[in-house]
């Protein structure tokens, strides 16, 4: 399986690493025709107003919005932003979930942390059943959700950080900065699943 | 679930977010916002830009907290601010008004002439400047999240900018062809913590994002600063001093992304209008360069 990561800005040197060590080929996706041959595409962290711009500066929110039609997208904090359809601000978005996102909705980086989230839907692709150790960098929060999506996790005081429609996934955290490889096997299995 | 706030973990994994991006030094909320739609992936707040630094003389110290505090409130994107080496005060009170990111930077006049700050004391991260390995370790050692290199700000010769770079980057490589048993000696040679040498030399690469700054001034400085090998740049006076500053500030943005496709970056170079006008390093009075200060 050949998976995309979106190179335009952000972490996403730190997704191929994992996904590399997992065996899946992972390609830098920077131009619409590399979005060619893939199954599925991360968008990594990063700053949500310069990958925005960027993706309509080389003509690839059309493109990535066709592809999210029937591939898998996992967007990381800025990417979960990217993917929305309500960011409460004039921004480039793809569009493609049906949740609202909530920026920089902890405040500022000095509020930045980690937290241990109990995510049940990860049972599916780990026998160990241990809470996930979640980073938070300026992090959004999912504010709503609209019908067709599954909440993964929440905080303990309710505020959604992780979400599912179909084949795309949104976590407000990362990953990616992690050793725990699990939510990546998860997006596999997402990337994987045969219409 | 308890959150656990101000871990190296977050304070480094900001800097990781900036990766593949711009960092634009802006003087007025205006420029803030022109920096924010070029696609800045964040901006450092500041008084005065180098080049008039520079040409001011002077003391120069951290900006008036009002100003940065207006910025914050014009974008979206992290804001930083830069306080004098060594000078802890200024610090506290960048971190007081909520500032994202401190540079610890040469480009103010020092106010600690041996020592500097001890950044593991704060929730805010610091970034700090470095032309060689040992200092970029040092830096680390006190509780830097990020490195730049230092070039020679406000000249827009990016000169220093390639030596620093190739300085780190090159002893990196001869760090991981070293036995073992030579990298005690090799960092008492450079005067850097065994720890994070070690830890360097298993990495590949430094501990923590590496960005390059001082006097990068066109689409091509940067993406050549990017295939060298770092992680991001800084563009300090090559944007606001020059001709057409919202155009230059998108097109170094996007030769950023872009690094290395020359296709792209010969699109992206044409019609940019006047770069800075700048100065060649090698023409100002050694006791005039800031690259030499930081201990």
């Amino acid at each position: 399986m050949r998976l995309g990561v979106l190179a335009l800005q952000g972490d996403f040197i730190e997704h191929i690493a994992i996904l590399n060590r997992l065996g899946v080929e992972a390609v830098e996706v920077r131009l619409p025709g590399q979005l060619e041959g893939l199954e599925g595409i991360i968008i990594p962290g990063g700053e949500s107003t310069t990958i925005g711009k960027l993706a309509v500066d080389f003509q690839l929110l059309e493109p990535l919005r066709n592809f999210g039609k029937e591939k898998a997208i996992w967007g990381t904090c800025a990417g979960a932003i990217f993917l929305s359809k309500d960011a409460h601000r004039n921004q480039p978005l793809l569009d493609l979930m049906d949740i609202k996102v909530e920026r920089n909705a902890f405040g500022r980086q000095v509020e930045s942390f980690e937290a241990d989230l109990t995510v049940p839907a990860l049972k599916g692709v780990s026998a160990e059943d241990k809470p996930f150790h979640a980073i938070f960098i300026r992090a959004p929060l999912i504010s709503a959700v609209g019908k067709g999506v599954e909440v993964l996790a929440k905080l303990e005081d309710g505020e959604i950080v992780a979400a599912q429609q179909e084949r795309l996934l949104a976590t407000s955290f990362h990953p990616e900065l992690t050793k725990d490889d699990r939510f990546h096997r998860y997006f596999l299995k997402l990337a994987d699943a045969k219409e | 679930m308890e959150k656990e706030v101000a871990t190296f973990t977050v304070k480094k994994g900001l800097a990781q977010m900036l990766k593949g991006g711009v960092i634009m030094d802006v003087v007025t909320p205006e420029h803030a916002r022109i920096a924010e739609d070029a696609g800045a992936v964040a901006v450092m707040a500041l008084e005065r830009v180098p080049a008039d630094i520079r040409a001011q003389g002077g003391v120069a110290r951290m900006s008036d907290p009002e100003l940065i505090l207006k910025i914050m409130d014009t974008v979206s994107i992290p804001v930083m601010a830069k306080c004098r080496i060594g000078h802890f005060v200024e610090a506290q009170i960048l971190e007081a008004i909520g500032v994202d990111y401190i540079d610890e930077s040469e480009v103010l006049t020092p106010a600690d002439e041996a020592h500097h700050i001890n950044k593991h004391l704060f929730k805010v991260p610091f970034v700090c400047g470095c032309r060689n390995l040992g200092e970029a370790l040092r830096r680390i050692g006190e509780g830097a999240a990020m490195i730049r290199t230092k070039g020679e700000a406000g000249t827009g010769d990016v000169v220093e900018a390639v030596r620093h770079a190739r300085a780190v980057l090159g002893e990196i490589r001869r760090l991981q062809t070293m036995a073992e048993e030579e990298v005690m000696a090799y960092s008492k040679e450079i005067g850097a913590p065994y720890e994070i040498v070690m830890e360097t030399r298993s990495l590949g690469r430094m501990p923590v994002v590496n960005f390059a700054a001082g006097g990068i001034a066109t689409p091509a400085d940067a993406a050549l600063m990017m295939q060298l090998g770092v992680d991001g740049v800084f563009v300090g006076s090559g944007i606001f001093k020059s001709g057409d500053p919202a155009r230059r500030a998108a097109a170094i943005v996007k030769a950023t992304t872009h690094f290395n496709d020359p296709y792209i970056l010969a699109e992206v170079s044409r019609n940019l209008g006047e770069p800075m006008v700048g100065r060649q390093v090698s023409s100002i009075p050694e006791p005039e360069l800031l690259a030499g200060r930081g201990w």
